[in-house]
């Protein structure tokens, strides 16, 4: 009996058709554990690790580094010792034959009209855990989590949302953080989802508290990942060069503060938050909520460690260790019942930039969460 | 994201920027009756179906059917422009405009210089261009170069729905004149257009592609054909990048310098005429500033010097198409390296 698993080209995101094999990182014949990075893949988006989806031994690298491979298609084949060649070119070829004419249920966003607006959401997974919602933080879109949906989705409904005047949805005049908060709770009525848990990037990690503060029985638990309202630094260029940009170029050096490596931002992202900020009313619905929680003077605005004490809840805080945009040391002297990681060598996206890492944590901190509540 | 064709980005924009403003008005030929139609009104939408139900939505006021008189109606759209209204003219084909010139060249476009900064002329000019429907040569020109030569005037060439909606509204909201040309074989073309009005800035242009070997600039429906020569040439190993400068005036002289910095090899794609044309001066603006970086010589792919022919056969090989575009790159990829 031969256990052969396929390792598919990854889908990152809606855009994603194909992607490039860089080099796979260790060689044919290997051990690999499930969860480990074995390639390395470029996409227009993004550059980012394939993690090998079950233990075993790496037995064929059908693609080669520098071949472009369609979504879905077969990049290696993982099995035991005992397979032979021979079982394996048959797997090879059955695979490639049905590749052609697969994939195509990608799952899409979608609007959703809440009391409060139509929202923008990513719905994935299903079943009875309690669901998990991501928000992006400020200029983001829910393809932050473009490389987390997928882990996250397999025993749990998973909702990725654009908060109001970002990603694909419209901006509404009152967009300060608790405007935004409460299009949060909007979205989860409309998608009768009474309690979630959170998790929260940048300024996605001070809505997650706001709602935390003022309606605690809707967070079954919190992850903040880099999030604002912990300290009064951030970095002030950044903020105002992304409000600033609605060309590529300054875009793209906007953006670029964001990652340890400024070259992980590719046009397609560029391009992918210029057609968000273009939108009539965007840019000032953006302004508003900058407004909301960061003062060119000072800093940040929003202090919300209080909320993070009051909060009974499990809480996880990521933050990667060369975090260009808000210091990790925000992370020192938060309450005991919060666990902290830091991610090294990750800017302000760890999330994308150490996503199997991030992976692992969310898993975690969901598995303990869904022990104790 | 909802899918919408070419044609119906263009519509969407329309309404949307005349149920926001109501200094915007639409004329021109057919756009409220049609010809052959048994005397309904709105029967086709103008000759390309662009303007349709504007007339339900917006009334005569607003959408004016004119005569067959190019040169009296763009007249009075200049004239409308530069007295407070937002006049969107539509013109059939972009080969009718020779007999307003004197409107465009000498009037619209030179209001805002010869009243010291005063005037402002907020005129859409809209007409089909472009080779390909069998329609020969009096109705197939690709003419943007004219209208490029001519300093106050801007000149937009979109080459995706999406493209179509934001330049169309952002030229409808900018103060000067502009001349805003459809390729007539894109209209049935689909791509992702947003609901929500946007608009994209001019001298913006677009990458499409990322590669290391050579740079591919085209406009319009050219876009669409280097990109097909992109995706042929990555199958050999060959990495292109392709910019669609989107505006041939204001032009995003940065974004082409700096891609052909990037990979030392250019090639244009262009479908108007190859003398004076718009290859021409992309040509020779990358000669002038960017002469250390290039590998190999610069290949334009132009139709030929000659009117467009009518014979079906003699069209096809008047219009640039892939094979040729790889043919190029292969040729300059012989240099360098």
């Amino acid at each position: 009996m031969t256990d052969l698993h396929a390792l598919p080209m990854p889908k990152w995101g809606m855009t994603m058709t194909e992607g490039t094999l860089v080099d796979w990182l260790v060689p044919e014949g290997a051990l690999v554990e499930q969860g480990q990075e074995i390639a390395e893949v470029e996409t227009t988006k993004i550059a980012n690790a394939v993690e090998a989806p079950v233990s075993g031994i790496l037995r064929r690298q059908v693609a080669v580094p520098g071949a472009s491979v369609p979504v879905g298609g077969l990049l290696g084949v993982i099995g035991d010792a005992e397979t032979t060649d021979a079982e394996i070119e048959a797997f090879v070829s059955a695979r490639v034959s049905i590749s052609a004419e697969s994939d195509d249920e990608t799952p899409a966003p979608r609007l959703v009209e809440t009391v409060g607006g139509p929202i923008n959401v990513l719905s994935l997974g299903g079943g009875a855990g309690i669901p998990v919602v991501l928000l992006h933080g400020y200029g983001g879109d829910l393809g932050s989590w473009m490389f987390n949906v997928d882990a996250l989705a397999s025993d749990r409904p998973v909702y990725a949302i654009d908060l109001p005047g970002h990603g694909a949805s419209p901006p509404r005049a009152a967009s300060e953080l608790a405007d935004l908060a409460k299009a949060v709770f909007q979205v989860c009525d409309a998608l009768s989802a009474p309690r979630v848990h959170l998790v929260g990037h940048s300024l996605g990690g001070a809505v997650a508290l706001t709602i935390a503060s003022t309606k605690p029985e809707r967070a079954a638990s919190l992850v903040l990942v880099a999030p604002v309202g912990l300290g009064r630094e951030i970095e002030a260029e950044y903020l105002t060069a992304f409000l600033a940009a609605d060309r590529r170029r300054p875009m793209k050096q906007a953006l670029g503060l964001l990652f340890s490596d400024p070259d992980a931002v590719s046009s397609d992202m560029v391009e992918g938050v210029l057609r968000s900020k273009r939108r009539d009313g965007v840019p000032q619905a953006l302004a508003a909520t900058l407004e909301g929680f960061f003062d060119p003077a000072s800093g940040q605005t929003q202090e919300l460690r209080p909320a993070l004490s009051g909060f009974d809840g499990p809480v996880t805080v990521i933050w990667g260790d060369v975090d260009g945009i808000i210091p990790p040391a925000h992370a020192d002297g938060l309450p005991k019942t919060s666990e902290v990681h830091l991610v090294p060598g990750a800017g302000h996206m760890p999330m994308m930039e150490a996503a199997s890492a991030v992976n692992r944590l969310l898993t975690a901190h969901f598995s303990s969460a869904d022990r104790s509540g | 994201m909802p899918v919408k064709t070419f044609r119906a980005a263009l519509n969407e924009a329309l309404h949307q920027e005349m149920a926001r403003d109501p200094r915007t008005i639409v004329l021109g030929e057919d756009i409220t009756g049609g010809k052959g139609a048994t005397g309904e009104k709105d029967a086709w939408g103008g000759a390309f179906g662009v303007t349709k139900g504007l007339l339900d939505a917006f009334g005569e006021k607003r959408v004016i059917d004119t005569p067959i008189t190019e040169s009296a109606f763009v007249g009075a759209a200049a004239g409308a422009a530069v007295t407070g209204l937002r006049p969107v003219a539509e013109i059939m084909f972009v080969d009718f405009l020779g007999v307003c010139f004197d409107q465009i060249f000498n009037q619209a476009a030179k209001f805002r210089y010869m009243f010291g900064g005063k005037a402002v002329t907020p005129l859409v000019i809209r007409a089909t261009f472009g080779a390909g429907s069998r329609s020969a040569s009096q109705h197939s020109q690709a003419l943007y170069p004219l209208f490029t030569h001519i300093p106050g005037l801007k000149v937009v060439i979109p080459s995706t729905p999406y493209d179509a909606k934001g330049l169309l509204i952002e030229a409808i909201r900018d103060d000067d004149p502009v001349i805003f040309l459809e390729n007539k074989l894109l209209y049935d073309t689909t791509g992702d257009v947003p609901d929500d009005s946007y608009t994209i800035p001019f001298a913006e242009a677009a990458v499409l592609r990322e590669g290391s070997d050579v740079t591919i600039v085209a406009v319009g429906r050219m876009v669409s054909v280097a990109m097909d020569a992109a995706k042929a040439l990555a199958t050999e190993g060959i990495e292109a990048t392709v910019i669609d400068p989107r505006t041939a005036s204001p032009l995003d002289t940065e974004t082409i310098l700096e891609m052909v910095e990037e990979t030392g090899r250019l090639v244009i794609v262009d479908e108007s005429n190859p003398r004076c044309g718009f290859a021409a001066d992309i040509a020779a603006l990358v000669a002038e500033e960017a002469f250390d970086v290039l590998k190999g010589p610069i290949l334009k792919i132009t139709p030929p010097h000659t009117p467009v022919p009518y014979a079906p056969n003699l069209e096809d090989a008047y219009l640039p198409d892939a094979a040729r575009v790889i043919a190029a790159v292969r040729r300059v990829m012989a240099h360098g390296e």
